[in-house]
């Protein structure tokens, strides 16, 4: 493969605490040279990719995604799925194990491995697991499972219901050092809900999930995983006290993690009225001092990760009575527009942004597979290139995903990803960037 | 009763009318609700003439999509577009579950098909004809939503306190029972308060949605106890008590929800003298009503169900001049 220099970028990585105008030189796959200002690359031969006026920063990583693949693949499948992570601007994700069947047995991880590598076009590394079939009654083997190559466990979509089970799968995991990861809701107090209880709930006659039912899991969770010594990761936290309770874990040292997607940062739950049931999801959009409190999280670093949760449905699925849809966003494909307009609003910084999709969860992941989340010499050239100041409207129907639910239809957003490499290669252009051969 | 003519006094009013579709009361202004008052007044005069039938909607063809059991609403609606000399049809569906079976949207695609001007749309859903209302050209009325919505209902219930008390600024309303679960109640408060009554909640804590009382939704005041809350009260509404609420563990007994929030005629005693009392049925009398209160002098539950015919007649015929927006 020929070398591919990406010219006159501002390449964002904070693995190193880099922000400045460069060149980068891809060589192999991997990332062979950054070259400050104007600097002329050590060799003469290599394509040229004009970068200027964009972001040159390390390919984001999505710990939570949903692939739907096997047994829902009019949802989406490996294909669909790491194309619409490619114009996402993801070059590694993390599917859920919630599949049909689940992802519980090295056979299963050996078929996710082999498709993704056969007709995926960007890393999928998979999750197993906690709990055989996804049924909270009794461990899956977890050993057998990390063997397979999974990089954490998580029986997301559920919670782990039996305090018991989840004392045994934080301390079993130690010996593996791979996190656990839950989908905090506590179902007796959920059962039925279909978006945040509060005073829109109220007022369109429909069954609230409080916040209470996500902190009680989490601070469940926290005391656990004092008690095992266990790596505990909290999915999509969407509350304030949620929020809170895990900044305290962390000053007190309990070793904890945690992520919040897109649309619990941006969106609210007025978006449900008019029953729009491509806003729901769970835990459901809340409100805006939630998100207040989010955004805190992630500025003082409580929460240390964006990760989608892309949930794809087929719209059959979302075209009916609001209690009746499934939860879930369709979110590759909008995550950086969405999350851009919080860089735009001066909440959070371009730098902080970056960071969260690309060098915290690579430290989640750890170095075992490749060294990820890095435009360091010698690291795989997981590259994305984006522009943030392009205004653009989300259609759904342009989506690679299969799933076009997304709340988002229509709106304009700031913030667009123009080009995504996956290990040297171009997995995903948009019309405007041009590649010059050298 | 005046003897107003039915058409050229309605026409003349048609023009302030905005809705296509009855979905909620919470987008009516004062005036609107005062319009549907006029045109009810005007429906009722039909009732009593000895053959009471208008050509008015002679062409149109009205649907009642029931997808909930539903007796005194549907017959409602039914009597109500017969009069106008509509085509009715009933249909009795069933909830498509979420696997499959005809969904909600292609069952109004095929209404849509076979040419209906309105859909009467009765839901276990919250939101159904919401979703209803952005497939479909006909017009939608809801006739009751989930816990969401019986804008129907409102309007009759407001129109018999209408009847009675002609002013109703100023007006103390009290709401007797389960509230969470009460898509009439939902509605009744954001009709009372529009027209400029005060509104009492009354009901166990834990019958009581969140947010009510507070600032972001109608002004209503809550007092859980009974007899506070009937003080000087001009209209008292008890509220069905389904069986289930106890099973779910939401009350400790029937017996005790009896004994604690049970209309008595000594409790209402301390309403005013001329207080009237509402009930939207069906009613469990012995449960959230004395069969005293529910069959006494001050009890209008058969006038709310002769007027709703009325009210009904009195929308359909306003929506039948609409557009889609």
């Amino acid at each position: 493969m020929k070398s591919l220099l990406i010219q006159g970028g501002r390449i964002i990585d904070p693995s190193q605490g880099i922000e400045a105008i460069g060149n980068l030189l891809i060589s192999e796959g991997k990332i062979s040279w950054r070259g400050k200002g104007e600097e002329a690359p050590p060799q003469p031969d290599y394509d040229t990719l004009n970068a200027k006026g964009l972001v040159v920063c390390p390919g984001f990583i999505d710990l939570h995604c949903h692939l739907r693949q096997p047994g829902d693949e009019e949802k989406e499948t490996i294909a669909s799925g790491t194309r619409a992570a490619a114009r996402g601007g993801f070059t590694t994700i993390c599917c859920m194990p919630n599949t049909n069947p689940p992802l519980d047995n090295q056979t299963a991880i050996e078929f996710i491995k082999s498709r993704s590598a056969s007709e995926g076009v960007v890393r999928v590394l998979p999750i197993g697991c906690i709990s055989r079939g996804r049924k909270g009654e009794e461990l899956a083997e977890m050993g057998e499972l990390t063997l397979s190559g999974v990089i954490a466990f998580s029986d997301d979509g559920e919670p782990v219901p039996s305090s018991y089970l989840m004392r045994q799968a934080l301390d079993y995991s130690r010996a593996f050092e791979l996190p656990v990861i839950d989908h905090c809701e506590e179902k007796a107090l959920t059962e039925g809900g279909q978006m945040n209880e509060g005073v829109i709930s109220t007022r369109l006659g429909l069954r609230g999930i409080p916040s209470a039912a996500e902190e009680i899991m989490v601070a469940r969770d926290l005391a656990l995983a004092e008690l095992t010594g266990g790596r505990l990761h909290i999915a999509h936290v969407s509350t304030e006290g949620s929020v809170e309770l895990i900044r305290r874990a962390k000053e007190k040292g309990i070793k904890v993690t945690a992520e919040v997607t897109p649309h619990h940062l941006t969106l609210t739950e007025e978006r449900v009225i008019g029953y729009d049931t491509n806003a729901k999801v769970n835990p459901p959009l809340r409100t805006r001092q939630d998100i207040k409190a989010l955004i805190q999280g992630l500025n003082d670093n409580t929460i240390d990760i964006i990760a989608t949760d892309h949930a794809p449905h087929t719209e059959a699925d979302k075209l009916c009575e609001f209690d009746l849809a499934p939860f879930g966003i369709s979110g590759f494909e909008t995550a950086l527009g969405s999350l851009m307009s919080l860089v735009h609003n001066g909440e959070i910084s371009l730098s902080t942004l970056v960071a969260k999709l690309t060098h915290e969860p690579a430290r989640i992941i750890g170095n075992k597979y490749a060294k990820l989340g890095t435009l360091a010499a010698g690291a795989p050239a997981d590259v994305t290139i984006l522009d943030p100041n392009l205004e653009w409207v989300v259609e759904p129907k342009a989506f690679a995903s299969k799933g076009r639910n997304t709340p988002l239809a229509g709106e304009r957003l700031k913030g667009r990803v123009m080009a995504t490499i996956f290990q040297g290669r171009l997995v995903y252009k948009d019309g405007s960037i041009t590649v010059k051969e050298g | 009763m005046r003897t107003t003519q039915v058409k050229p006094r309605v026409t003349e009013t048609t023009t302030a009318w905005r809705h296509h579709h009855i979905l909620d009361i919470d987008d009516f202004t004062r005036e609107e609700i005062e319009l549907v008052f006029q045109t009810t007044r005007a429906m009722k005069e039909v009732l009593s003439r000895p053959i009471k039938r208008v050509p008015t909607l002679r062409g149109k063809t009205i649907v009642n999509l029931f997808y909930e059991p539903s007796t005194r609403t549907r017959l409602s609606f039914e009597l109500a577009a017969k009069y106008l000399s509509a085509d009715v049809v009933n249909l009795n569906a069933q909830v498509s579950s979420v696997a499959k079976g005809e969904s909600l949207v292609d069952t109004l695609g095929t209404l849509q098909a076979l040419g209906a001007d309105i859909v009467v749309m009765r839901h276990s859903h919250s939101g159904a004809p919401y979703i209803a209302a952005r497939y479909i050209e006909a017009s939608i009325v809801n006739a009751g939503d989930g816990w969401h919505a019986h804008p129907t209902q409102a309007l009759l219930d407001l129109y018999t306190l209408y009847e009675h008390k002609q002013n109703l600024k100023g007006l103390k309303a009290v709401i007797i029972g389960d509230i969470m679960h009460s898509r009439v109640a939902r509605s009744n408060i954001w009709g009372l308060t529009t027209m400029g009554i005060e509104v009492t909640l009354c009901c166990p804590p834990t019958l009581l949605p969140l947010g009510l009382g507070g600032e972001q939704l109608p002004p209503v005041k809550i007092e859980p106890n009974i007899e506070l809350a009937l003080d000087k009260a001009d209209m008292v509404m008890t509220l069905r008590l389904q069986r289930e609420r106890q099973k779910s563990g939401l009350l400790p007994s029937i017996r005790e929800y009896i004994q604690l929030y049970q209309l008595t005629e000594a409790r209402l005693a301390r309403a005013k003298p001329d207080a009237l009392v509402l009930h939207p049925g069906p009613v469990n009398e012995g449960v959230e009503i004395s069969p005293a209160v529910a069959h006494g002098t001050q009890s209008v539950i058969n006038e709310q169900v002769a007027n709703g015919v009325a009210v009904r007649m009195a929308l359909l015929y306003l929506l039948s001049g609409s557009q889609k927006q």
